[in-house]
């Protein structure tokens, strides 16, 4: 069943403030298997101009689809999640996430289109501390396999 | 926050030398409790061979964070990298054995552009299937 168009153009509410956490960010690099000190040593963070230690490139997709995450659950849409795949995604970094951060997430579902028998929904969230600093904006699409059919 | 790469000291064309990165069910197991996606495809082969895939998959996040390293690693500082996104081609199928499957990054600086940035064309493959298509990282080197 394709996904209700209806959708496309709407902006959730922005998320409640998600704290970085150091414990976090080395969970997360540790996952990711990249021993990159940046990401575990306060220190070697500081020493090279940061405040706290730093997150990897792809970290902000632990919370950047909090705030369209209704949408997604919302069966109104259509979304048969069992059937979806990662499809796209892209960062555009203004700073690094670091450690202490308070970040705010404001999704917006920006296209939804089929291609070929897949349906794909793209979410665009812009993450900004809780004092409204620009931090990142992300772009993920994802696939429902065979949602056109 | 200063990339180890000098602008003046790259080309078009540079090539950025292959890195394997080996990725096993518990790397996915880890990765879905550090990322909070706990989509069945990525752990569970019952559930993925339900749904009419070959077997478990990787997430493409795990796949593009190999990608984001390779981009860091080169650069020097991960704070450099300025834009980075990718497309997710195919999937990386994830065997339960010790071995587990290998995603293959490389890279070529595809274009410089103004105030010391550059723009490096990256490519990842699993097998014989390029997993990432369109995947490029804006960096900011020094």
């Amino acid at each position: 069943m394709a996904l209700n168009r209806d959708f496309v153009g709407r902006t959730y509410s922005p998320s409640a403030p998600y704290e970085v956490s150091r414990v976090k960010i080395r969970e997360f690099a540790a996952a990711i298997g990249d021993n990159n000190p940046l990401y575990r040593d306060k220190e070697a963070a500081q020493a090279a101009g940061y405040p706290d230690v730093i997150a990897p490139p792809t970290f902000p997709i632990v919370f950047s689809l909090q705030s369209g995450g209704e949408a997604l659950v919302d069966p109104d849409l259509g979304l048969n999640l069992a059937m979806v795949v990662h499809g796209e995604q892209r960062f555009e970094y203004v700073r690094q996430v670091c450690a202490g951060d308070q970040l705010v997430t404001t999704a917006t579902i920006t296209d939804i289109r089929t291609a070929g028998r897949n349906e794909l929904l793209t979410v665009r969230s812009e993450v900004t501390t809780v004092d409204g600093e620009p931090v990142c904006v992300t772009y993920n699409t994802i696939v429902e396999r065979g949602g056109a059919g | 926050m200063t990339a180890t790469v000098k602008y003046d000291e790259v080309e078009v064309g540079q090539e950025i030398p292959v890195v394997d990165y080996n990725v096993r069910r518990l790397n996915l197991v880890m990765y879905a409790g550090a990322s909070g996606d706990f989509n069945q495809i990525h752990w569970n082969e019952r559930f993925a061979k339900m749904v009419g895939l070959p077997d478990v998959i990787a997430h493409g996040m795990y796949t593009m964070a190999q990608a984001g390293r390779f981009v860091t690693d080169w650069a020097g500082d991960p704070g450099a990298v300025v834009d980075f996104g990718v497309r997710f081609s195919s999937m990386v199928v994830v065997p339960d054995d010790d071995q587990g499957a290998t995603v293959s990054v490389s890279g070529v600086v595809e274009e410089k552009l103004e105030d010391k940035r550059v723009v490096i064309g990256l490519t990842a493959r699993s097998g014989d299937q390029k997993v990432l298509s369109k995947a490029r990282a804006v960096v900011q080197l020094s």
